[in-house]
């Protein structure tokens, strides 16, 4: 990946430049650039940490309960216990100094106390602990997205693998039929498919959400394979002797694995949507069983008298997708080879000033691998570093020859 | 091109009959349709379940029983073409469908319109200040977009929006903290957008800080929100402000014919605006002012075209488009007008912003009472609908033309000294959307689908209700007729994707 570059500066240290254009000099394998550029992303990072959070949160905190066995948790409540109404139900947990009230003339302010109480996220109508119950909900939305998630990766997959490395007639009928599940609404089939199977237990509804959200990643995966097998390498190793199934899985699968992993990531956060969207039309997770979704519905109608039975549940809906969201972005970021650091406005001026007194000769280009980053997707949460470059005429979004596939690889 | 949109049409058309076929086997497979009967204690519970399987042909197995309901549609069973059936309560679904389409087509096609225009606008004016403020707060923001349950938020509208909204306009009174507060925010936002040096952003920044105190200020002395209106000088400060931002869109501020061709349309405008207020909307109905509206764009043409000298197109385009926006303008104060008149009538007693229901039932007025009844039972669902989908656009265009200003040709557009405007509007924003209308076309399913969870949460009979009842049912034929409509919307506007794809590029040579 290392390439000469020109360089006007001589206040910037090579490993500086190295580092700020994304280039990696020491042989670093796949994964160690991956990695490296993953971490650089801070969106993805906090919202790793933050989900890592929820999810140790969610089972550790109630405990929870696997084919009739139950482990408990450190939170004194659970989810089907019922304790006293205290204070009409309402959350206990107050986090800022002071509160807050709209009058006619404005806003005025009262000291507060910060405090935890029984029941910080307050309780239903018949007592059950709202904080137990939204962990609970967050358990099964969580497992429903990873098996979601899981099996319409395999089944994408395996489908496009299939119908983009052999072609012909596979492929016609695997795309035609890819076409046939597309045209129906994700919403509407999974509809039709949890009235049937909802009853049935939320694993099982997960199953069946799987067997519809693949559609996507087969065609991606379809399209990766496509223009993979007619990559040098491929008839290099079809040349050595290699089978369809080494070459498979050996030679282009590994190639395609930043798509899939990328999609994948996305599709939970899409499955976790479809479920709790579900859950809410009545199609979804059934009773006993419960969700966040699930949740939301039932309290539907209480939201006038108790908006904190509403307002959790939708709050961790958004926060788990919203991790998943920044860390799918972090991972495409990290896998996308052309992607390349630019640095900011702020950042060009301060290099032009460092370099004025350097006679820098103005209007030389920066060649920095002759591929510049193209951002491909939603990816500017992290912010540019705010490092000096060599050359400050370089425009930021670059006068380099862009890549010429069409942006959007993933969604 | 007619051959290739032949051949599109038919294997379109292929894919969704089998997409139908396995849609009503996975709907008559879902639950037991006679599970109500069976669980009831009626003492004709034999008569009424064997006129119920009579009714629907349920003794006839799911896979066959598909081809009765095409049948049905092709005219083959006596009913007619286009026969839809009938449901479980031996009610014709044409009937119920002819009820339902209206009002969700309403919606998403508002939806669609809204998020589009908006999606385009913010992710173009991020992709040009990339990784300015302005980007990443959009950047994040559609993220979050991306995350929200449909539900949820348009629960959280009806609860504060509309609610609060309507006891706040009980007694509107802007506070001066509140502007106080908002207008620096709004300079913020405009110097983020609008490039410069730190000079000239601070210009930027006060001079949008003082127009936003000022406006508030004037909303809050004239009572705005109680009678909101444009009025003559706002239609003639707007009227001046169009004629110049389309002509620097359009064909750039140096071209003085055109901009003196804008502005004669503008004042035209400003004319027909007292003769249409005052005289003209009082006689019209829709359709007539679909025709006025198609003889504003002709007129202002026609002035584009007579004023434009050598090169007379471009001008006439900027004059027409300056000339629907006026008339937009024009319209939207008269629907304004009637705003107090319709907040204050019986129906709707002063809490104008609806949260059930797609109409107010009973209600009196003329044409122009009706829209503002339509725009505030729209409203809400409209904002709860298109979050998403303008998350989406606003990504995809960002992408999508950082992509294209990214090119070669684009370097040397800029090389041999095209203004930016050249370069960004004619020869980057035309590829740009290439991508972008596959991305909507595909979109317009979820669209609906969303549509189905929003009309569930603001309580309206359209096709999300036909589709639920028939699910409950176990009953095909209405989910059918629902996804005859759905399906049939994606595999149009996919046919329109490609066809603007060809209109857009024209290296696409179709084989």
């Amino acid at each position: 990946m290392a390439k000469t570059k020109k360089t006007t500066t001589a206040t910037v240290g090579i490993d500086t430049q190295n580092d700020l254009a994304g280039i990696e000099v020491a042989g670093l394998s796949q994964g160690q650039i991956v990695r490296k550029r993953f971490f650089r992303h801070r969106g993805a990072l906090v919202s790793m940490i933050v989900l890592a959070f929820i999810i140790v949160m969610a089972f550790t905190s109630v405990g929870t309960q696997v084919a009739g066995l139950r482990i408990g948790g450190w939170w004194p409540f659970s989810w089907d216990s019922t304790p006293p109404v205290i204070d009409g139900g309402r959350p206990s947990m107050w986090l800022l100094p002071f509160t807050v009230a709209f009058t006619d003339g404005g806003l005025s302010f009262a000291p507060a106390a910060i405090t935890f109480g029984e029941h910080p996220f307050g309780q239903d109508e018949v007592g059950r602990d709202i904080f137990a119950l939204v962990m609970r909900g967050t358990q099964q939305s969580l497992m429903i997205m990873v098996i979601v998630g899981l099996l319409a990766t395999v089944i994408g997959t395996v489908v496009g693998a299939v119908s983009g490395f052999y072609r012909g007639w596979r492929d016609s009928v695997l795309m035609r039929f890819t076409d046939i599940v597309l045209t129906i609404p994700v919403i509407v089939i999974g509809a039709v498919l949890g009235r049937r199977f909802g009853i049935a237990g939320a694993p099982v509804l997960a199953l069946i959400l799987g067997l519809v959200l693949w559609t996507a990643m087969a065609r991606l995966v379809r399209g990766e394979f496509l223009s993979l097998r007619e990559r040098e390498f491929v008839d290099a190793a079809r040349v050595a002797g290699a089978s369809d199934a080494r070459i498979i899985f050996r030679h282009i699968l590994p190639n395609a694995v930043g798509v899939i992993i990328v999609n994948a990531t996305l599709l939970m956060a899409a499955a976790i949507l479809l479920e709790t969207g579900l859950s809410f039309l009545g199609y979804g997770v059934q009773a006993p069983d419960t969700s966040l979704g699930k949740i939301i519905s039932e309290n539907q109608a209480a939201f006038a008298t108790r908006p904190w039975l509403f307002w959790w549940p939708g709050v961790f809906i958004i926060a788990i997708a919203l991790c998943i969201n920044f860390i799918g972005d972090g991972l495409r970021d990290a896998f996308d080879p052309r992607q390349r650091k630019m640095p900011s406005e702020k950042a060009l001026a301060k290099a032009a000033t460092a370099t004025r007194t350097q006679q820098s000769p103005a209007g030389v280009p920066v060649v920095v691998e002759s591929l510049p980053e193209t951002e491909i997707l939603p990816n500017a949460i992290a912010p540019a570093e705010d490092r000096p470059l060599p050359d400050p005429t370089d425009p930021p979004t670059g006068g380099e020859p862009g890549p010429d596939d069409a942006p959007g690889s993933g969604r | 091109m007619a051959s290739f949109i032949l051949r599109r049409l038919a294997q379109s058309l292929l894919i969704f009959i089998a997409a139908t076929y396995l849609m009503y086997l996975l709907v008559a497979l879902s639950g037991d349709p006679l599970q109500d009967l069976r669980e009831g204690n009626a003492p004709n519970k034999e008569a009424l379940i064997a006129a119920r399987i009579d009714l629907l042909d349920l003794d006839v197995p799911p896979y066959l029983r598909y081809f009765i309901w095409l049948g049905g549609i092709f005219g083959l069973t006596g009913k007619g073409f286009g026969w839809l059936g009938v449901s479980v309560q031996n009610q014709p679904v044409n009937v119920l469908l002819g009820q339902a389409i209206t009002s969700t087509l309403q919606l998403v096609t508002i939806a669609a319109l809204v998020a589009i225009v908006l999606g385009l606008i913010v992710g173009i004016t991020t992709a040009l200040r990339q990784y300015s403020a302005y980007d990443y707060g959009v950047t994040f923001l559609s993220f979050l977009f991306f995350s929200l349950p449909i539900f949820w938020v348009a629960v959280l509208l009806k609860q504060y929006l509309a609610i609060g909204f309507n006891d706040y306009l009980r007694d509107p009174q802007i506070p001066w903290w509140f502007i106080l507060i908002v207008s620096p925010i709004a300079g913020a936002i405009w110097s983020s957008i609008i490039p410069g040096s730190t000079k000239r952003r601070w210009i930027t920044f006060g001079v949008a800080t003082l127009a936003t105190a000022g406006m508030l200020g004037y909303m809050q002395l004239t009572d705005w929100f109680s009678s909101p209106h444009i009025g003559i000088a706002g239609i003639i400060i707007s009227a001046i402000g169009i004629a110049f931002g389309v002509t620097a869109l359009s064909v750039g501020l140096k071209r003085r014919r055109a901009l003196r061709a804008a502005l004669v349309t503008a004042a035209v405008g400003i004319g027909m605006y007292f003769l249409f207020m005052y005289v003209l909307s009082y006689f019209i109905n829709e359709w007539l002012l679909l025709v006025l509206g198609l003889v504003a764009v002709g007129v202002s043409y026609a002035i584009g075209w007579f004023m434009g000298g050598d090169d007379r197109k471009p001008v006439a385009r900027t004059t027409a488009i300056t000339g629907l926006l006026i008339a937009g303008l024009t319209v939207l104060d008269r629907y304004m007008s009637v705003w107090y008149v319709y907040s204050n009538s019986g129906r709707i007693k002063g809490r104008p912003i609806a949260t059930i229901g797609s109409q107010t039932p009973g209600l009196e007025g003329s044409m122009w009472v009706h829209g503002v009844d339509l725009f505030a039972h729209l409203l809400l669902p409209t904002i709860a609908l298109i979050l998403v989908s303008f998350a989406t656009y606003t990504r995809y265009s960002r992408a999508s033309l950082l992509e294209v200003m990214n090119q070669d040709y684009i370097r040397t557009a800029r090389a041999k000294g095209l203004t930016e405007r050249t370069v960004v509007v004619r020869h980057a924003f035309r590829n740009a959307l290439i991508p972008i209308a596959t991305i909507i076309a595909f979109d317009i399913g979820a669209l609906v689908g969303g549509a189905v969870i929003t009309e569930r949460v603001f309580g309206w009979t359209g096709m999300g209700q036909l589709f639920q009842n028939g699910l409950d049912k176990v009953d095909p034929n209405p989910v059918m007729a629902f996804f005859l409509v759905v399906g049939g919307l994606a595999i149009l506007f996919n046919l329109l994707a490609d066809l603007l794809y060809a209109a857009l590029d024209p290296r696409i040579r179709v084989s």
